[in-house]
């Protein structure tokens, strides 16, 4: 049985981890990126960021003023059971992202769609979104809980091909995406690119923004060629001449992070997701003896949430991240 | 291209005389001194659309309109708690903005992204405001330095902590970059003609989708497909 409280408690200390310390993956990406910016003002921007990350550290002060909107993912081992059930995990979660919203503090950004009422903490209907995801690991009594803030306005698209779109119609939303988005910086670019291809549109979202939030800089999808089609969509992103804020520049896309689903038959619904400059995620393991482990790679997509058929023969390696 | 240059390196007030606003250009650095106030869509609402007198005496007190709602909070015993400051996108804004100007004599406004150079020479040059954009746009933490107080809050009973205009006193805030000048040149504008020149040889190799939206056309006659 894990405790409620120390769910609780990690909760709100992944809430701060997210908004001030950028995760290090990013960090080595957006390095990589400045050192070899030859833009005068992407580069002069790219500085600024570097410098803002140390700031919101030494600080202790959100990286960015914009909270995006703060959402969880929740993991469990097949054998983990929360203390009070799923009920008091969801409250505990949503006590902490308001407790950490007036605390540390983060910008209330959540609204009713059509009255804007504004609790000023970040919770609402529907709001923050929890999902939820197993895996069948002998490893134990364990729940991940991982908290993404993505921007929540610009950069993202969700578009309907079809198989006779083929590769060129994929670059051509690519393309579309980070042009229309990278203008004037809209995307908060150089971003972590996320597609989703495939599933349904509600998946087809659900796999890009995963793709964009939960894989880490440098990650590469388990299937070879999918993987050289992620080397593929980073290099013709920083192909585009468009750097940081829409300047002049080569660094528009830090990684090309892609997700496939099962589709129709006739469809190849297509996803793009920009997680932004400030690419705020953080991730705690809860051990039901109270052992905490804290890191920034969410670890999601396992060999077992990318399974592909009826029963789950566990291979060797199936806690093996890609 | 080879090393990047580092552009050049600005003080300005927030209550700018017509040399200082003369003496920028696009793409300067510019650090401010002096009080700025945020408004965006629900303090703009509420002073132009449903006409409540403005709390704060414009332009004297300041003439710099930051278009940002601040990670902070308000303590119980009434002191405020500010972290980061982001700008927000200000196209979203124009509508408002030339009677704003008026209301408020505001003669820089701070965002995300800038406006159309069109909207500048119609907005921004009558008025003789210039645009200043956050950087990055994630540079909230170097900003919530910049911040020597947070001097008063209007209007969060009305329109909430994140609308709500807040008064806080800049000590050398930035970087924020030159994106307009007197003239109404766009910085943004001109660096998207300068990718422009590359556009069509990087979409070599892709086509169009098969199915059309509107929007790719506003001929709703049109049947989108093919």
């Amino acid at each position: 049985m894990i405790s409620i409280d120390l769910i609780e408690k990690t909760a709100g200390v992944l809430m701060d981890k997210a908004a001030v310390e950028i995760p290090q993956d990013y960090l080595d990406g957006l390095k990589a990126a400045a050192n070899t910016e030859e833009g005068d003002l992407a580069s002069f921007v790219l500085q600024a960021m570097l410098e803002n990350y140390e700031v919101a550290k030494e600080d202790g002060r959100a990286m960015c003023g914009d909270t995006g909107t703060p959402r969880w993912y929740v993991k469990m081992s097949n054998t983990a059971q929360v203390e009070g059930g799923p009920i008091a995990l969801e409250a505990a979660l949503r006590r902490a992202t308001a407790n950490r919203t007036v605390g540390l503090p983060l910008r209330p950004n959540r609204v009713h769609p059509l009255w804007r009422t504004d609790h000023d903490n970040n919770v609402g209907i529907g709001a923050p979104e929890i999902e939820y995801g197993f895996e069948p690991t002998p490893e134990g009594e364990w729940i991940d809980l991982t908290t993404v803030h993505k921007g929540g306005l610009f950069g993202t698209d969700y578009r309907m091909l079809f198989p006779s779109d083929g590769i060129e119609g994929i670059k051509r939303f690519y393309l579309d995406s980070l042009v229309a988005f990278g203008k004037r910086g809209l995307a908060c670019q150089p971003a972590i690119i996320g597609i989703g291809l495939g599933g349904c549109k509600d998946t087809c979202m659900v796999l890009g923004k995963r793709a964009a939030c939960l894989r880490t800089v440098g990650s590469r999808n388990a299937d070879p060629k999918i993987a050289e089609l992620e080397d593929e969509m980073k290099e013709l992103g920083n192909s585009i001449g468009m750097g940081a804020m829409g300047f002049v520049g080569k660094h528009m896309v830090i990684d090309c992070n892609i997700e496939v689903g099962y589709c129709h038959t006739g469809g190849m619904q297509m996803s793009v997701h920009a997680f932004c400059l400030s690419s705020r995620r953080a991730v705690a393991r809860i051990w039901a003896d109270g052992q905490i482990e804290y890191r920034t790679d969410p670890d999601w997509f396992t060999d077992y949430q990318r399974r592909e058929t009826v029963e789950w023969d566990a291979p060797p390696s199936h806690a093996k991240s890609a | 291209m080879g090393r990047p240059a580092k552009p050049r390196e600005i003080s300005l007030s927030t209550t700018p005389t017509p040399d200082a606003l003369a003496e920028l250009q696009l793409g300067d650095i510019a650090y401010l001194d002096g009080l700025i106030y945020t408004a965006r869509e629900g303090v703009y609402m509420r002073a132009i659309e449903q006409k409540a007198e403005i709390p704060l005496e414009l332009p004297k007190q300041s003439a710099t309109n930051f278009h940002c709602s601040p990670a902070a909070s308000i303590n119980e015993d009434g002191t405020f708690n500010m972290g980061a400051v982001t700008a927000t996108a200000s196209f979203r804004f124009a509508k408002w903005l030339s009677e704003w100007m008026d209301k408020s004599g505001a003669k820089i406004i701070i965002g995300k992204g800038g406006m159309t150079s069109e909207l500048y020479k119609s907005i921004f040059v009558p008025h003789c405001a210039v645009y200043l954009s956050t950087v990055g746009y994630g540079t909230g933490a170097l900003l919530g330095r910049g911040i020597k107080r947070v001097v008063d809050i209007h209007w969060e009973k009305e329109v909430g902590l994140a609308q709500a205009m807040w008064v806080i006193e800049a000590e050398r805030m930035g970087p924020f970059i030159v994106a307009s000048d007197l003239e109404g040149n766009c910085l943004f504008e001109r660096e998207n003609e300068k990718i422009a020149h590359g556009l069509d040889k990087i979409y070599e190799g892709t086509k169009p989708a098969v199915l059309k939206r509107f929007g790719e056309t506003d001929d709703r006659k049109d049947e989108v497909i093919g």
